[in-house]
């Protein structure tokens, strides 16, 4: 016998996006919608994946996740300034020139970042939430002034790869390409992360630990081990997801972080704590609500996402695919 | 009452106090477990027999004693190390992976590689429903089902010593029958266990040398025929007789 996929959220994001094509009457209006929500999703997916991971394994609440995000902003600022020549150029292939350093520079400087964090401000407050949110709230205030430091307390412009600008038009559908290649990027770490969790024995101990940590530990792994591995792996998609979210907003501010955790918090809380799927498809219905509803009603965007949360923590309290602990 | 030496044992725990949180649970425990064979460890509920399990295998830490396999003091070390030396452990929750499949659960188990096909070959022949439902996560598997599994976790590759903790709680009749039959295999093969159990028909079934613990000490050690054999002994002990358990 083999096991069965839950495709009831599948079906509920078809559902609600089938739903508003018929509402917004336009199919070109439509479909630029549905990118844009999609494009959303998917970076809010990258920036929250690692912290559904990170409390499913540890019960870790790590409220300066959103420093990451920030960081891996101001890093892609500085290296598409340095590399400004190359970001320039009609051709995308010279873009990718500063497009790849910008992203790699936001993805290990958060890494090395989170690995710090994690060593010296969360390793002393395993076990203790209080603790967790008061002692990750004060580092990122720190964190913050010390951003302040380096970069300047301004709006700092955060230019797209010139390729990257604009819109392709199809018919009389205008799909813009920077958000095009943020649903191509934030769909290949979807990807990459159902593999590594369902085709390694890394990603199989993951699983584990998120619902049981002491009956892998039992088993002969060290689970803290583990753990940082799986925080600075977090700390890194969170400044990789930062850093295209800079170039989707074309500016960074030192809150850029801090301003999306409302948003993370509601994706890993709808999709289930723990749960990569559920933080996939929480974000996907995050992206679509917000633009939909956005053009739909705009006096009820503000608080459209927070409807959508209880809503379905009334159907599904546990979230969309509640991982079983213990 | 009485207590047994045993000479060279695998495990043995020496004056082993365990606090959790203000509360003393275990209160001096000594206790030797023979090298292949399967000790019963019985006593009525809150004796401390669980606390005893988990203090071995370090999920909970000794505040005081000793805890010592094939000699070694293991009494401080980290519960992976203590699993790594050959001990495996099953819960009294199973502490199965209901996201896993059956296949996953197992491999991770198997820390020295793939299972064998000869390892997992037994496991079938014992528990067919793990070859039925291999690749269905096992939180679909019904309560038996979920012990099997945790069962085959403890013995999908060999070990020196497997802790297992009232493995036919609220279990059918005829699944606990079977999960004798498996345990008997499991004693063929020299593997030691120290088994926690309630059901008396289970414990007379397999038990070779049994220890009663109350009040957080080991109050009695000996055969297990012996105390079977003996209603006013099992009287004082347990507070009541096998006979009325068969």
């Amino acid at each position: 016998m083999r096991e069965r996929i839950d495709w009831i959220p599948p079906a509920l994001i078809a559902a609600i996006a089938l739903g508003a094509l018929v509402l917004i009457g336009n199919p070109s209006t439509w479909v630029t919608l549905t990118i844009a929500g999609l494009a959303m999703g998917l970076l809010i997916f990258i920036m929250s994946s690692g912290l559904t991971l990170v409390f499913g394994l540890m019960d870790v609440m790590n409220f300066a996740h959103g420093l990451f995000i920030t960081v891996g902003a101001y890093m892609a600022v500085s290296v598409m300034k340095l590399l400004s020549a190359s970001a320039g150029s009609e051709s995308f292939l010279v873009n990718l020139g500063a497009l790849l350093p910008a992203m790699l520079a936001a993805i290990v400087v958060a890494a090395l970042l989170g690995f710090f964090f994690e060593r010296v401000i969360i390793k002393p407050v395993y076990g203790q939430h209080l603790k967790q949110i008061l002692i990750t709230t004060g580092g990122l205030i720190v964190a913050e002034q010390l951003i302040h430091v380096f970069w300047g307390p301004d709006m700092l412009p955060l230019q797209r790869p010139s390729a990257l600008r604009g819109s392709f038009l199809v018919g009389d559908m205008a799909i813009e390409k920077f958000r095009l290649s943020a649903v191509a990027i934030g769909l290949a770490v979807f990807v990459a992360m159902i593999l590594i969790l369902n085709r390694t024995k890394i990603g199989l101990l993951i699983r584990a630990g998120v619902e049981n940590k002491e009956m892998v530990e039992a088993m002969g792994y060290r689970i803290r081990r583990l753990f940082v591995g799986v925080f600075v792996a977090g700390s890194a998609l969170a400044g990789l997801g930062g850093a295209l979210w800079g170039m989707y907003q074309e500016q960074v501010t030192v809150h850029i972080g801090a301003n999306m955790m409302v948003l993370i918090f509601i994706v890993i809380i709808i999709g289930g704590l723990g749960s990569v799927g559920g933080c996939f498809a929480g974000a996907l219905l995050v992206g679509l609500v917000a633009n939909y509803i956005g053009y739909l009603s705009p006096k009820i965007a503000l608080g459209s996402n927070i409807l959508l949360m209880v809503i379905v923590l009334l159907w599904r309290p546990q979230g969309l695919y509640p991982v079983s602990r213990q | 009452m009485g207590f047994r030496p045993v000479a060279d044992p695998l495990l043995s725990l020496a004056g082993v106090h365990t606090h959790i949180a203000q509360y003393h649970i275990l209160q001096g425990v000594d206790l030797a477990v023979p090298r292949g064979e399967l000790t019963m460890l019985l006593g009525r509920n809150g004796a401390g027999k669980t606390t005893a399990l988990r203090t071995i295998l370090g999920l909970w830490r000794a505040s005081a004693g000793s805890v010592r396999f094939e000699g070694a003091d293991i009494t401080k070390a980290e519960t992976p190390d203590i699993a790594n030396l050959g001990i495996a452990y099953v819960p009294e929750s199973m502490g199965i992976f209901a996201g896993l499949t059956v296949r996953e659960n197992l491999l991770l188990a198997a820390r020295g590689g793939p299972p064998r096909e000869q390892q997992l070959e037994s496991i079938f022949r014992f528990f067919p429903p793990m070859k039925q439902f291999w690749d269905l996560p096992a939180g679909n598997l019904s309560g038996g089902q979920k012990q099997m599994l945790a069962i085959s976790r403890a013995i999908v590759e060999p070990r020196k010593l497997v802790l297992i903790d009232e493995p036919t709680k609220g279990l059918a009749p005829a699944i606990i029958n079977n999960l004798i039959e498996a345990f008997r295999e499991l004693k063929k093969t020299d593997t030691t266990i120290l088994m926690v159990e309630q059901n008396f028909h289970a414990a007379r079934s397999l038990g070779d040398s049994v220890a009663v613990m109350d009040a957080g000490r080991i109050v009695h050690t000996g055969s297990m025929a012996a105390l079977a054999a003996d209603s006013a002994l099992q009287q004082r002990l347990l507070g009541l007789s096998m006979e009325a358990h068969q």
